[in-house]
């Protein structure tokens, strides 16, 4: 896989080797978390919104996969339904291929690039509509665009998918309930793949399996891009997963892209200090009877984020600017950080962080 | 005498459709102070073996053979009124999910109060003062004043440590822990891992330890259970188990999880899917699945024997006398999707069942 060294959107003049599949431009995303009108009434407060993905900026090279990881509420499955037009963004924008989605006017306009950009979600039991039969829910983006009107195609076409996602084309006839949580996976991929799409969003698409089958999956993954030269973007919590399956790796806290660049030095040399943690934290099974460094502390509250770094509560760097003004993304060599402790060099690479602060200390 | 020992242990659903076997010939053992950690996929029938030492299977399901001893004494079977008693007591118990093991209409000093007025013999004044220091013990701040809060007001971190005060509270000697980190972020895992481990080793405390997070295992346990459709695969030292795998099933297992520390082309993963309940194959449960298989497999149902060093696996690769048999029906080509020799970690692993046969 190509380490080609996409140009990130945030120095969008540099003027990039390809230009990126997708792209995301300051990307925003607000909920109103309110409170009903006569409560807020009531009780005399005003409206209150929740950033859930604040100026997220990335560009995905064809062929490769990003991943994106952080812990639960740091808003990577909100960026993976902005990338699809799930939601639609607060702010920024999103380009695919050169156009920008949310310019397009026309549905058609629209249909012609949402067909090259699918989704698999996290949970099958959930995606997959219980009183369809195989056949049907991977024909509908087939059906839905257009793809092939004629119904033997359509039924060739369904064939040949699940046979390229290692199930029989007889399986087709049964529906959801019959298949185990692997295979139904594997049938959202069909149907993911059943528009022939460039661009595959993934979101958590083994967070529910058993790790064997989680094996199966992956390998799967990875055998369809390489057949069809698929882009992901990878959506994870799971650290050692991301490094199996990602070419480049952006860490998210709190809605915010902390650390982005290619997987392996990231991997290598985590220089965020909140990557760092997250490293130390992860169990291993090389690690037999390691007295490990817990991470201090919890996500805060995104309604109420701190000021400054928003994860200067959990570091051990943080220092008075930390607190007060927020760090943006600066180029480290092939890395993008957001940390003003790395920008000072308050910490030399490699050397072993200082005990984080006990939790709620 | 280990503290809890579990012989033969046989769990059954009764359905319309015939009796369902969950269980079948679980034995085991944990010595005071240890950590056995339980892994297995979902359906293995992990939760279950800790559902049943702490006696609470849900109906239909039913101890239909072997026995569970704590301290030498049988609690299977033991009336609803004397199991409640070593309930807490004896045994505590640590679940998925903090939020449904805590009662919502109850502060958590409350419920910590109970249980160990319940089981403690202490007045109300001393299990207030003993609920607030266990509070601190688990790490929750403030923990004078977070005692009359109740658990909505906890994030997930916090609400699990509450429910592992909960549990270690009567001073129990086991507690069954069952994916107590499944439903926490990454670094909140570390911190809980880190907590029950401290505060057991502390209280001399031994754990049974369920998950299906193989690294969760390898940093906690000293000995680890593999189980497969409803029976015990390998039991053994956890880096053993780990780095020296002598079940297929078991290698097939650690070869499928990717690793931090180097990263593989293709991980190796075993084909096909757990048999369910009502169609578990004949002889070896693992042989559809098995690159190894032969005659023997498909007919006779392995026991637990010892497997090389200390561990112990439910495989006739293993048997004294399955040597000749292995060159009689010499082991079918690995598919395509099994563990390859040149994988790192799976390939070490297998070279390793391999020699034993030999």
């Amino acid at each position: 896989m190509t380490h080609a060294e996409a140009p990130t959107a945030a120095s969008p003049t540099a003027s990039p080797p390809a230009p990126p599949l997708a792209e995301a431009i300051g990307l925003r995303r607000d909920f109103d978390v309110s409170r009903p009108l006569l409560a807020r009434l009531v009780a005399g407060e005003g409206r209150r919104r929740l950033r859930a993905v604040d100026e997220v900026s990335f560009a995905i090279a064809r062929g490769e996969t990003l991943a994106l990881v952080g812990e639960s509420g740091c808003g990577k499955s909100t960026v993976a339904k902005l990338m699809v037009g799930l939601y639609p963004p607060t702010g920024g924008r999103i380009r695919f291929d050169g156009a920008e989605l949310g310019a397009l006017a026309s549905r058609r306009a629209q249909a012609a690039y949402r067909r090259r950009l699918q989704m698999i979600f996290q949970d099958p039991y959930a995606s997959l509509n219980p009183r369809w039969r195989v056949r049907d829910i991977i024909a509908e983006p087939i059906r839905a665009f257009g793809l092939l009107p004629d119904r033997a195609a359509q039924r060739a076409r369904v064939a040949e998918l699940l046979t390229q996602v290692g199930l029989a084309p007889a399986d087709g006839e049964k529906y959801p309930h019959e298949f185990s949580g692997g295979q139904r996976q594997r049938i959202s991929i069909a149907r993911a793949l059943a528009s022939a799409p460039e661009f595959l969003v993934c979101d958590e698409p083994t967070s529910a399996l058993d790790v064997s089958v989680q094996a199966q999956i992956l390998n799967l993954m990875k055998e369809l891009q390489r057949q069809f030269g698929l882009t992901y973007l990878f959506i994870s919590h799971n650290l050692a997963v991301v490094r199996h399956m990602a070419d480049r790796l952006g860490v998210m806290y709190l809605g915010r892209i902390v650390e982005i660049g290619p997987a392996e030095t990231v991997f290598a040399t985590p220089r965020h200090p909140y990557t760092r943690l997250l490293l130390e934290a992860l169990p291993d099974l090389e690690m037999t009877g390691r007295a490990r460094t817990p991470v201090g502390g919890e996500v805060p509250n995104p309604i109420d984020p701190p000021p400054g770094c928003t994860f200067h509560p959990r570091c051990p760097l943080a220092n008075a600017r930390c607190r007060a003004e927020r760090p943006e993304l600066a180029r480290h060599g092939t890395v993008e950080v957001a940390c003003h402790a790395v920008e000072e060099g308050r910490l030399a690479e490699g050397a072993a962080l200082p005990v984080a602060p006990a939790a709620g200390a | 005498m280990p503290l809890l020992e579990v012989q033969e242990l046989r769990v059954e659903f009764p359905t319309r459709r015939g009796v369902l076997t969950a269980l079948d010939g679980v034995s085991f053992a944990i010595e005071a102070g240890e950590v056995l950690g339980v892994v297995g996929e979902s359906g293995a029938g992990k939760s279950l073996t800790g559902a049943a030492v702490i006696g609470l299977l849900e109906p239909p399901g039913r101890v239909a053979g072997g026995q569970i001893l704590l301290d030498g004494r049988r609690i299977d079977g033991l009336p609803y009124e004397q199991m409640r008693r070593i309930r807490g007591r004896e045994i505590g118990a640590i679940f998925q999910d903090p939020l449904t093991t805590l009662n919502p209409l109850y502060t958590v000093g409350q419920q910590l109060a109970e249980t160990m007025l319940t089981h403690l013999p202490v007045n109300p004044a001393e299990a207030r003062r003993r609920a607030i220091r266990w509070l601190e013990d688990v790490g929750i701040p403030g923990a004078a004043q977070r005692i009359d809060a109740y658990p909505h007001e906890f994030s997930g971190g916090m609400r699990q440590r509450v429910v592992i005060a909960l549990a270690l509270c009567a001073e129990p000697r086991l507690v069954i822990a069952d994916e107590p980190t499944t439903a926490l972020d990454v670094s909140i895992q570390a911190q809980i891992i880190t907590l029950l481990k401290g505060l057991c080793r502390e209280h001399g405390t031994a754990i049974m330890l369920i998950t299906h997070d193989m690294g969760v295992i390898a940093e906690t346990a000293d000995r680890v259970a593999v189980m497969y459709a409803g029976r015990i695969a390998e039991i053994g030292p956890v880096r053993d188990v780990i780095k020296h795998a002598r079940h297929p099933y078991t290698v097939g297992l650690m070869g499928s999880i990717p690793s931090l520390s180097a990263r593989v082309e293709r991980l190796a993963q075993i084909d096909g899917a757990m048999p369910r309940l009502a169609a578990i194959p004949p002889g070896c449960a693992f042989h559809p699945r098995c690159g190894h298989a032969f005659a023997r497999c498909k007919s006779e149902r392995p026991e637990l024997m010892d497997a090389g060093g200390s561990s112990r696996a439910a495989c006739w690769l293993h048997a004294a006398d399955s040597a000749s048999a292995m060159v009689a029906g010499a082991p079918r080509e690995a598919r395509p999707g099994d563990a390859r020799p040149g994988d790192a970690r799976p390939g070490a692993a297998r070279q390793g069942v391999a020699d034993d046969a030999r």
